[in-house]
């Protein structure tokens, strides 16, 4: 047992919240789930490196590599580095203005350092073995066929996933100089969002710009790029020939990073503190806000409601970080669009799965936030609205949400394919309703700010949500080719919700 | 004929795993102030909970000023309030957008809730807070804007659930003056406490509740009386009802 208050036991201390918090996470906060999300692990696991073997197996066997091949592994490696980057951010926001124990911490007779130095590595840490969890079985598949010259791949993640957690202590902190802790909360929320997406939009944007299609290999293979690229021996290939099995660049690229993150506990860990009783501080003082609207607006109760929701929805940074991220996914296809506009409409029945599908994500955590994410549920339960009005209107302002961002997309594409406007509509409208209905059948009562593990309450909406997006966009994508086949996924839909239906919780 | 009930409670039960409410009869006069006190897990909340349409009763009747309010939950909501321990406001909004939202939600007109809401946010010292947005207001803060949000539609009947829990001395006595007011103005509070001074001074009845049962009721004197020990106490006379109702079961 390591002697409390040393760098071992705040190390042992964190990591223990981080597995009971994961594991938390697993099982929904019921233990009696081990045995099963264990069993669900293994069997997905499986299942994932069998797909990884068909998708990646083939290349297993690359030779001494070319500029090409250090191109496409370099360019996927950064697009997982984008993630990486984007969840560290997460964290590290977090860190600062969510953990409970702050006060507990600072108020300790211990170093603020030492506790903040085990913190940003503890995030290092998870930051890695989420990367290496998700990147395990395609390593695995690599070296199946490949050999043991694969396993390079798990020292890259390790120092990605290093590197990923120094630079975004680095930018928090450099937001916190910049713009103070109040705006931080905010930007760095939407910095992290628009990361995780912008490395995959911009491959997808220069991929289309390039070839009119959205294959983000088309433009890493393209002529434009590898005229761009370094010459084969630069030190930007290390990280690439470490995966492919180059040892001393392996060693080089832990080391750099090792030392990277090394230096940004170094010179971030004692400002920490500091940033983080700033972070607190703005929490105590209520932030002032211009005089914008002085006087009640008459409305009835259901319009009321409707506007509170979309009040809350509007002033919620997380939650706008998060639709953020959704409009950006749907600029690859509005820029599919604005080229094809005036060429042939046929590549534009592409776009109808895009929006179906970003329509249901959207709606499912607007969704969630209208009808389970009630902060004042008592005052709603006491108020002389019937429960029926209640949900109407929040249902309704998910409606109006959803409708709002994606009428834009719909309209610009009803000049240019009438049809594929109409598909597009109507699998909005379907994928809304799916998710909005998905979210009725299993609401729950929560705050507001679990927005984040609104996934842990039930596995089954989760999945189901994600099933009905998928079901609807691939009956868009059919129905927008012009074929009658559309209405077998939207069958298959149509009974995957009926099944939900069936075994979600009943309502009284 | 008497003054007008606000509240009449006739058998209420209500069982979570074991009884919380057990044939629980209470009436409250119109323009009373009714203190409940008991034991932690007595039964109070639970009451109060159905009484305002947040829980269903087992089985039992509850009427709020004549309105049956199970057969009818949304007339009796109309005319009612309730303010819990937790204060329920949104983090998001003002204090002034959270009083046009439940006023909306009350169907108050708006020129009239404005003029209430404004009363109300002097009153209750938020004035110079009024067109902040909640997050981060103080415990007392938010109570207030929840109180306020209670009143704002001049309910006829204020249901609190230890909602002095947590206050200073200034903001405690702030919200006591706004409910005496509102008594003196002709509407009924009932509270539940755990502060036995406060019961002791504010109230005008007083129901002890044990086991989702009411086993005492009335004056300050009336239960010293039913104690057998004049001139204790209301603490004393307190745990001396509890205890001989623990005993007796």
């Amino acid at each position: 047992m390591s002697s409390a208050g040393s760098l071992a036991w705040f190390a042992q201390h964190e990591c223990r919240l981080a597995w009971r918090d994961w594991l938390s996470m697993m099982t929904a906060g019921r233990r009696r789930r081990v045995r099963t999300v264990a069993v669900a692990l293994v069997l997905f696991a499986a299942f994932m490196h069998l797909i990884a073997l068909g998708m990646v197996g083939r290349y297993a066997q690359v030779g001494t590599p070319d500029k090409l091949i250090l191109v496409v592994v370099t360019g996927s490696a950064l697009l997982s580095w984008a993630l990486m980057l984007s969840q560290a951010m997460e964290s590290v926001t977090r860190a600062f203005y969510a953990r409970a124990d702050l006060d507990l911490i600072l108020s300790s007779p211990v170093a603020a350092r030492r506790v903040f130095s085990v913190r940003i590595a503890a995030m290092a840490l998870s930051t890695i073995v989420m990367a290496m969890l998700l990147a395990a079985p395609f390593i695995n598949a690599l070296i199946l066929r490949g050999g043991w010259r694969w396993l390079g791949a798990y020292g890259v993640v390790a120092a990605m996933g290093a590197t990923a957690t120094a630079l975004a202590v680095g930018l928090t902190v450099a937001l916190f100089h910049a713009i103070g802790p109040r705006r931080t909360r905010l930007i760095a929320q939407i910095v992290a969002a628009v990361i995780g997406a912008i490395f995959v939009i911009g491959l997808q944007a220069g991929a289309i710009l390039s070839y009119g299609t959205l294959s983000r290999v088309a433009f890493l293979e393209s002529d434009a790029v590898a005229a761009l690229a370094p010459a084969v021996d630069s030190v930007a290939w290390w990280p690439a020939r470490a995966i492919l099995g180059d040892v001393g660049a392996l060693l080089g690229v832990l080391a750099s990073s090792l030392a990277l993150l090394a230096g940004a506990i170094l010179a971030f860990a004692p400002r920490f503190a500091h940033h983080a009783i700033a972070a607190a501080s703005i929490a105590q003082s209520p932030a002032r806000r211009r005089r914008d609207r002085a006087r009640f607006r008459a409305a009835a109760p259901a319009a009321t409601l409707r506007r509170k929701e979309w009040a809350l929805l509007r002033r919620d940074p997380w939650l706008l970080s998060q639709t953020l991220m959704q409009v950006l996914y749907l600029l690859p296809p509005a820029l599919l669009l604005w080229r094809n506009f005036s060429g042939g409409a046929n590549s534009l029945v592409l776009l109808s799965p895009v929006l179906i599908m970003a329509a249901g994500q959207l709606a499912g955590g607007l969704a969630w936030l209208a009808i389970s994410g009630e902060d004042a549920p008592d005052l709603i339960a006491s108020a002389p609205v019937s429960a029926r009005q209640v949900l109407r209107a929040k249902i309704e302002a998910v409606l109006g949400g959803i409708a709002l961002a994606f009428a834009p997309f719909v309209l610009a594409l009803a000049f240019a394919a009438p049809f594929g406007a109409f598909v597009s509509a109507l699998g909005i409208v379907a994928a809304t309703a799916s998710a909005t209905a998905i979210q009725l059948w299993f609401r729950s009562q929560a705050k507001r700010s679990h927005f984040r593990r609104r996934q842990t309450s039930s596995r089954v909406a989760t999945f189901a949500e994600a099933l009905s997006s998928i079901g609807w966009a691939a009956t868009g994508a059919v129905a927008a080719a012009g074929s009658w086949l559309a209405l077998v996924p939207g069958l298959f839909t149509l009974a995957i919700l009926a099944g939900v239906r069936l075994i979600s919780p009943t309502r009284n | 004929m008497g003054p007008p009930l606000a509240l009449e409670i006739h058998d209420l039960v209500k069982s979570f795993d074991r009884p919380a409410v057990d044939g629980l009869d209470l009436v409250v006069r119109a323009g009373e102030f009714y203190t409940l006190l008991g034991p932690n897990g007595a039964g109070k909340t639970t009451t109060l909970r159905m009484v305002t349409g947040l829980l269903r009763p087992d089985s039992g009747s509850i009427s709020v000023f004549g309105i049956d309010a199970l057969a009818d939950p949304t007339a009796a909501k109309r005319i009612m309030a309730w303010l819990s321990d937790e204060p329920m406001i949104y983090d998001k909004l003002t204090p002034f957008e959270y009083l046009e939202f439940v006023a909306g939600l009350w169907g108050v007109d708006a020129t009239m809730a404005e003029a209430r809401a404004r009363e109300l946010i002097d009153w209750l010292g938020l004035a110079p807070h009024a067109h902040d947005r909640c997050e981060g207001f103080s415990k007392g803060m938010r109570q207030k804007v929840a109180l306020a949000g209670a009143l704002v539609h001049d309910p006829r009947l204020i249901i609190l659930d230890e909602p002095l829990t947590g206050l200073d001395a200034g903001a405690a006595r702030q919200v006591k003056t706004v409910l005496r007011e509102r008594v003196s103005a002709g509407s009924t509070v009932i509270m539940t406490t755990h502060i036995l001074e406060v019961a002791e001074r504010m109230a005008d009845r007083i129901g002890v509740i044990a086991g989702g049962r009411l086993i005492a009721e009335g004056t300050l004197e009336d239960l010293r009386r039913q104690t057998g020990r004049s001139g204790t106490t209301l603490e004393d006379t307190f745990l001396a009802l509890v205890a001989q109702q623990s005993a007796a079961a």
